[in-house]
């Protein structure tokens, strides 16, 4: 099969809200940023548009409808998926490598300050019959989960409010991230608990924004003056939508995905042959939880190697030098493209002063959030 | 005529099959931008605004700040008059709640004046005491507007369209 590779990425936002632009004034805008990046016509050259959006996050039932013109794909083929952003690139990724189709754009954006009552659409994901009848916040969930996980491997609420620290001050240098700050780990320890053992701060943010990326064959890439990031694997895994059945300590998923992503790259050691990490911490004990599904570090582990500075962007294994979920700020559907963003910006040299030197391979990794056991993988490469 | 299938009532529907209800409260306020909020303030005004394109030199309606055709920034915006021709238009007898109306609400697509190469405009009422016989695709029509101190920048700031006088 061909190979594939993102040429071109373009992002309007993130900012806690926007509300000078429409949803598709906005993603209008970082499709422009996007096609300039990859030098392509939209209207000429784009065989196929992927547009990851959900009906109630967007307050339109068949959303996809109103999903073509702002990208340039009136009366094209245009399709949607209900999922992450890097779901929407699996998706490309496999129309491309068929060699049906060349050019695939992936969007992906967040609008939640459009909804006035975001708790209650969250709310509204939990299963009707059981979980849904009893009316806590739907981050009572993330919170179940971060006892099991904090109970099973002795991991502290100190080192799980540094990885919040990190995320937060990593943001300050990224100008697509709305929650830069120096925040101290007593600063974290400090707000509210909002279903023990989770406090406020340590809780992603809502924020507004889009994110385009074009992807592209490698014969098109021969034709084009733009530097390849090429798709070394790419996946996805639902664990279970039970929340009684499900492993609370270890995030399943994750494992599924790399499963399948690493065969796929041919990654055996992914310590030695990966050199950054995004991965969703929209929670922020699920930064580590994440890594040790992730096979970076045994169950337990994450937690030293971020106390001994390894997981800083100048540490071994950099992890969310773009800030994360938590310096971005939560965009839910667009979350795994703003990891995507990070990498392709590392990779490519455009990542000024959160440059990690050196590095020619990322990983991607995304959470659906709140109730779901989803992720999604991307590992992305210059090499 | 016989209806298919099988009637349940109210009770039985609700009360006889083991269910679980649910009640969500969830409401939106979508920010209209630049375009869409410029034309919503122009009907404020009385006055219906387009956009065009100085690549493909459309003029379309409403205004929006990129041409779907060609992708180029619209940065120019016209003012329009406020009356065009019916696209299509049909006698709506049936409401969302599924009661049945009297006399029908007429649901038309306007194409407004001034609009050019493919003409475009949005969905209106048309007036409810134009004679159902008068009505025809391609008829001229002119917008009815509420009192100014009644208008919110809202599409309803329209009230209908009725039959212009040849």
């Amino acid at each position: 099969m061909r190979k594939v590779a993102i040429i071109g990425v373009g992002v309007e936002g993130f900012r806690p809200a926007i509300r000078d632009l429409s949803y598709k004034e906005m993603v209008y805008r970082a499709a422009v940023k996007a096609y300039t990046n990859a030098d392509i016509d939209p209207r000429k050259e784009v065989d196929t548009f992927i547009s990851c959006e959900e009906d109630f996050s967007m307050g339109t039932s068949i959303t996809d409808e109103y999903a073509p013109d702002q990208l340039g794909g009136a009366q094209r083929s245009v399709q949607t998926i209900t999922g992450d952003g890097i779901q929407g690139m699996a998706a490309a990724y496999m129309q491309i490598a068929t060699g049906m189709f060349d050019v695939a754009v992936v969007e992906a954006q967040s609008r939640i300050s459009d909804m006035l009552t975001p708790n209650q659409i969250q709310h509204f994901a939990l299963d009707p019959i059981f979980v849904r009848q009893f009316n806590s916040t739907h981050h009572s969930i993330a919170a179940l989960e971060k006892q099991a996980y904090q109970h099973a491997f002795g991991v502290s609420d100190e080192i799980i409010a540094e990885v919040a620290v990190k995320n937060y001050r990593n943001a300050i240098l990224n100008p697509i991230a709305a929650y830069g700050m120096n925040a101290s780990k007593e600063d974290i320890l400090e707000t509210e608990i909002i279903s023990a053992p989770l406090r406020e701060g340590e809780v992603a943010e809502h924020a507004d924004g889009a994110i385009v990326v074009v992807m592209a064959s490698e014969d098109i890439i021969k034709q084009k003056n733009v530097t390849p990031v090429w798709v070394k694997g790419i996946s996805y895994a639902t664990n279970t939508p039970n929340v009684e059945t499900r492993d609370w300590k270890t995030a399943t998923y994750a494992k599924l995905c790399a499963d399948r992503a690493y065969k796929m790259a041919g990654i055996t050691d992914p310590k030695s042959q990966i050199d950054l990490f995004e991965i969703d911490d929209t929670y922020a004990f699920k930064e580590l939880q994440h890594l040790e599904a992730l096979g970076i570090f045994s169950f337990g582990e994450a937690a030293k190697a971020l106390a001994d500075g390894k997981l800083e962007r100048g540490g071994d294994l950099p992890v969310n030098v773009s800030g994360g979920v938590l310096g971005v700020g939560n965009g839910h559907d667009v979350n795994g493209l703003q990891r995507v963003a990070e990498i392709v910006d590392q990779l490519t040299g455009e990542a000024g002063k959160r440059t990690v030197s050196g590095a020619k391979t990322g990983l991607a990794f995304s959470w659906r959030g709140v109730p779901t056991t989803a992720g999604a993988l991307a590992i992305l490469s210059v090499e | 005529m016989k209806v298919r299938g099988t009637k349940l009532s109210h009770d039985e529907f609700m009360n006889k099959v083991i269910s679980v209800d649910h009640h969500p409260e969830i409401e939106y306020a979508w920010a209209t931008g630049i375009a869409i909020s410029k034309f919503l303030e122009g009907l404020k005004q009385g006055k219906i605004y387009g956009a065009k394109c100085n690549d493909c030199n459309r003029v379309v309606c409403p205004p929006r700040i990129f041409c779907e055709e060609c992708f180029s920034p619209m940065v120019e915006y016209v003012e329009l008059p406020d009356t065009g021709v019916v696209n299509t238009f049909s006698l709506a007898y049936i409401r969302t709640d599924a009661s049945r109306r009297e006399k029908p609400e007429i649901p038309a697509v306007i194409d407004i004046d001034g609009t050019t190469l493919t003409p475009s405009g949005f969905l209106h009422l048309l007036d409810e005491n134009i004679s159902h016989d008068e009505i025809k695709v391609g008829m001229k029509v002119k917008a009815v507007w509420k009192p100014e101190n009644e208008r919110t920048g809202s599409i309803t700031d329209i009230m209908y369209f009725t039959k212009m006088e040849e």
